[in-house]
């Protein structure tokens, strides 16, 4: 056990028993309720939650940004720097008392405090270089020339491992890919060599080998600088990986604060383990799959697609638009999937699963190939081709469930309308046969029968799902495709989704081709996974012979970039990035 | 509060009064702290009732010419006298004004009659009419206690009408010209716009490009040339009609683009492609689907709408080829102060305008109001 950092040094930062409250009409919500934390030089602190925890707020009351939130109570004293090298300040601040507008904030932010933000397209202007951003902030704080500040912008876009500093310092934004985007973005945080890091989920919008990278740059930065770091963030995968101390919080409060290898080993809190066994058990094929199999082996295969390809037109050239160039998003996909299956689609963003996905749902249409759904007599249909009308039986036959649970139920129906929505419109036109299957479809998703009445806004994201989910069992369909089905959930309520998905398996016949970016979901949920790279199959096979032996080195590369939930096992594996073979 | 007392950190969310509150009441939680649209939308509705029940509003008959009153100024209303005995009285009244002409230049003037005063009261009975068209009716707001006598708080006009009758008048007209204009671009809007947006391919192309053609010519020059084209045979009805047919037909292009714009921006939405997906028509997704949402910004677009159409309807009347006389709207009343004599002899016959602008930057203000309040979700102005 390695001892408290307490004994060792002085902390950098510390908050007590800060409140911070936003004003509602019901009075103060505290966002952050009552929590002390201290961040040490070199060390970081994992601030871990689900969403609405109020991590980020948190986060966000260092720097003094939680407007409209109020400091109600509590300080955030920054204590006078050890090391030499720094500038020193003049004794101890406390940041809560400061004015949020005020000069000696302002001169703090950046200079001693920085933040790296969830989203690195929207944290950096779209209409600035990328270098001037940097030098910019550079110049705020010290007093130097421009051709100065661009040498060392140059040198902080090397340290940040951004190939040819040189020329990506005059590049804008939407030039750069995501990983590069937040390799930008630490290296704007970093500009003014702060003490302090906050990193806001910092790695959650990015694909896992991608998030890989940047917790390693994150790491190495630290060790070289010496920076405290607080790092924020809801995968206990991520944790494992980075942090020294873990603060659990929830409802605004820290429930539980340890080292992170007593944590990881000797989890106090109940909601701590929870979280912890939420997230080793996705990395482990669900027991529940593996005893419903043997009980109900799978089938014949029930839809196939053969060579399917779909290809989006990028920008045509000339006035009459003869070449064009294509972008291939799917490109000669085959499957099939059997009765009482499920199949995992995996792979990073732009892989085209979604295209996929999409195309076999017909929601777009295919150029190529063939999407052959048999029926219940054994007769196949192609779905390619087909128009709105001809789909309309097939798509009460295969079904979807979005991404985004706020998007994709309509704000101005209630619950009951939405789910009675495919009833209606499949010819079930008594409204009290309606009202009598849309309170089955609610006792069989879990959710109280007086949830009907109500709009979709009163529900959470996970009640939000299971009404989905409810939608695309309305119409006894066989075949649900799940796209990012759990993405949008905290990892507590996803594991209870994905096992109501699966008990939903075994009383209604269904099978799911389940999308997912998340190789340990696909995992716990799939028994075949098909993994995706630049719009091509690269691997299918059995979850457990592609997960446990990978035969592409995508694949390798993929499952290696994967954290993994255990700060034990840290150094174990040898990262590498695949590149496709020009 | 109890949320303080027990300390238990709540989702907001969760709590029954928010979660529960319709789509409708968020809105109007929003747009109550927007006072000025608030008052704004006490203003337009006061106007609405005005323009509907007008001849109860209005003391006399607008169109009641009186030779011996002719631009009388406007009296003020004086609520208490004092009496012979010496007493304060509580009674409503206006000094009587007398005409003289001066008899080498007949230039004439108005000379105030300091005892003697003509009564008011509420709810004279008058000799019956129709309130709003339909409703027999026999008394006004206000009037003379003696119904032979003649009032004008307004002043009057070159044929010594009351210039205040007239006023509330062409509050009806000039008010539901608006109203009639923004409905009919409202349904051209909607089905040309919604097409465009859901369907998008030619018909978004062609579309489109008509309403750029039409927003590239000048508005002015467009109403003139229709207006004049219009027979001065008309009837007063049929005149009104074509004029609002003559708004519209430049109105619906800005609804249509709004229109257009969300539509378009909705069709990609998750719920939308749900609802395709449980096979709901074209129709269905449109008119069932997505229509709702945009409900309380076509409520927020119209009522931006409305002033526009008064203002042009009042350009296009002061012009001379709007509304003709008989009709009364607020642009009529306006024509009659085009020259330098009203200015120099009856400023009085401006009022008009200040109620052209008072109902214009109302309803502005309540469009501001209600745009602002139709995203309840949204941070602006929280």
């Amino acid at each position: 056990m390695t001892k408290t950092p307490e004994t060792e040094q002085k902390p950098l930062l510390s908050i007590r028993n800060l409140t911070t409250a936003f004003a509602t009409r019901h009075g103060d919500f505290n966002a952050v309720d009552d929590v002390s934390l201290d961040l040490f030089a070199g060390k970081t602190l994992c601030l871990v939650g689900e969403s609405g925890s109020g991590k980020s707020v948190l986060s966000r009351t260092l720097l003094r940004i939680e407007q409209p939130g109020l400091i109600r109570s509590g300080q955030i004293i920054l204590h006078p720097s050890e090391s030499d090298a720094r500038r020193v300040r003049p004794g101890t601040i406390d940041l809560a008392t400061l004015d949020v507008k005020g000069k000696t904030i302002r001169a703090i932010r950046g200079r001693d405090i920085a933040m790296i933000f969830q989203e690195p397209m929207s944290s950096l202007s779209p209409v600035h270089r990328i270098g001037s951003q940097i030098t910019e902030s550079i110049r705020l704080h010290e007093k130097i020339s421009k051709a100065d500040a661009r040498d060392k912008a140059i040198d902080l876009l090397r340290q940040v491992e951004i190939a040819a500093p040189e020329v990506a310092i005059d590049k804008y934004p939407f030039e750069f890919s995501g990983g590069m985007r937040q390799r930008a973005m630490i290296a704007l945080a970093l500009a003014c060599n702060p003490e302090i890091l906050v990193a806001d989920e910092p790695t959650t919008a990015l694909d896992v080998t991608i998030q890989a990278e940047i917790l390693d740059l994150l790491k190495d930065l630290q060790l070289r600088h010496q920076m405290a770091m607080l790092f924020i963030t809801h995968d206990m995968g991520v944790v494992a990986q980075i942090a020294d101390q873990v603060a659990v919080m929830r409802h605004g409060k820290v429930i539980e604060e340890n080292d992170v290898f007593t944590l990881f080993r000797e989890p106090q809190h109940s909601y701590t383990k929870t979280l912890l066994k939420a997230a080793q058990s996705s990395d482990t094929p669900s027991a529940r799959r593996t005893a419903m199999r043997e009980r109900r082996p799978i089938g014949q295969p029930i839809l196939r697609t053969v060579g399917l390809g779909k290809k989006f037109p990028l920008s045509s050239k000339g006035i009459f638009k003869k070449e064009v160039t294509w972008l291939h998003a799917v490109k000669n996909v085959s499957f099939d999937l059997h009765a009482g299956e499920n199949i995992g689609i995996v792979g990073e963003s732009g892989s085209g699963k979604t295209t996929l996905a999409r195309c076999v749902q017909r929601i777009l249409s295919a150029q190529d190939g063939q999407i052959l759904l048999k029926d219940d007599h054994g007769d196949e249909t192609d779905l390619v081709g087909l128009d709105d009308k001809a789909l309309t039986q097939h798509w009460r036959d295969m079904r979807m469930i979005f991404q985004d649970p706020f998007a994709s139920l309509n704000p101005r129906m209630t619950i009951s309308q939405i789910i009675a929505e495919p009833l209606l419109l499949s010819g079930m036109t008594s409204p009290q046969a309606r009202k009598k299957r849309v309170e089955e479809l609610l006792d069989l998703v879990g959710l109280p029968r007086s949830a009907g009445e109500r709009y979709p806004h009163a529900f959470s994201g996970g009640q939000r799902q299971r009404v989905s989910i409810a939608r695309a069992i309305a119409p006894n369909p066989r075949i649900i495709i799940a796209d990012e089905a759990t993405s949008a959930l905290d990892v507590s309520i996803r594991s209870r989704i994905m096992d109501l998905l699966l008990d939903l398996q075994e009383q209604l016949d269904l099978s799911y081709l389940f999308i997912s970016h998340d190789v340990g979901l696909v995992r716990y949920f799939c028994d075949r996974v098909l993994v995706m790279y630049k719009g091509e199959v690269v691997e299918f096979g059995e979850t457990e012979q592609v997960c446990t032996a990978p035969h592409h080195r995508y694949t390798q590369s993929l499952l290696s970039a994967v954290p993994i939930a255990d700060p034990t096992r840290r150094d174990d594996k040898t990262r590498f990035r695949y590149h496709a073979p020009a | 509060m109890e949320l303080q007392q027990t300390a238990t950190p709540q989702d907001p969310r969760s709590q029954d009064g928010i979660a529960e509150a319709s789509q409708a009441r968020l809105i109007w939680d929003k747009f109550r702290k927007h006072k000025v649209a608030l008052v704004s939308l006490y203003i337009v509705a006061a106007f609405y009732v005005v323009a509907l029940f007008a001849e109860f509003f209005q003391p006399f008959d607008p169109n009641l010419t009186s030779r011996s009153q002719v631009y009388h100024p406007p009296q003020v209303l004086h609520f208490t006298y004092v009496d012979v005995t010496g007493s304060r009285v509580f009674a409503p009244h206006v000094l009587k004004q007398k005409l003289t002409r001066d008899k080498l230049t007949l230039k004439a003037s108005y000379e105030t009659l300091e005892n003697e005063r003509v009564f008011l009261r509420l709810f004279p009975k008058v000799d019956s009419y129709k309130l709003a068209g339909f409703i027999p009716a026999n008394r006004k707001l206000f009037g003379p206690v003696d119904p032979g006598e003649r009032v004008f708080l307004f002043g009057s006009d070159r044929l010594g009408r009351d210039m205040f009758s007239r006023v509330v008048a062409g509050t009806r007209i000039s008010m539901s010209i608006g109203l009639v204009g923004v409905g009919m671009s409202l349904v051209l809007g909607l089905i040309i716009g919604g097409a465009a947006g859901y369907f998008g391919g030619w018909f978004d192309t062609v579309s489109s490009r008509v309403i750029e053609l039409m927003l590239s010519i000048p508005t002015i020059p467009i109403w003139l040339g229709l207006s004049a084209a219009l027979p001065p045979s008309l009837d007063p009805m049929t005149r009104y009609f074509m004029i609002t047919v003559i708004l519209s037909l430049i109105g619906w292009t800005e609804l249509a683009r709004v229109v257009r714009g969300r539509f378009m921006a909705m069709r990609t939405e998750d719920f939308v492609t749900a609802a395709r997906l449980d096979g709901a028509s074209p129709r269905r997704v449109i008119f069932r689907h997505m229509m709702p949402s945009l409900v309380s910004h076509i409520i927020a677009s119209v009522s931006l709408a409305i002033p526009v159409m008064i203002l042009a309807e009042t350009s296009l009347s002061f012009l001379g080829l709007g509304l003709m006389p008989p009709s009364i709207s607020w642009g009529v009343l306006l024509k009659e102060a085009q020259n330098i004599r009203s200015i120099a002899q009856a400023e009085w016959l401006f009022i008009p305008g200040g109620f052209v602008i008072v109902a214009v930057l109302a309803l502005n203000f309540l469009g501001d109001g209600l745009r602002d309040a139709a995203d309840p979700y949204s941070q602006h102005g929280a």
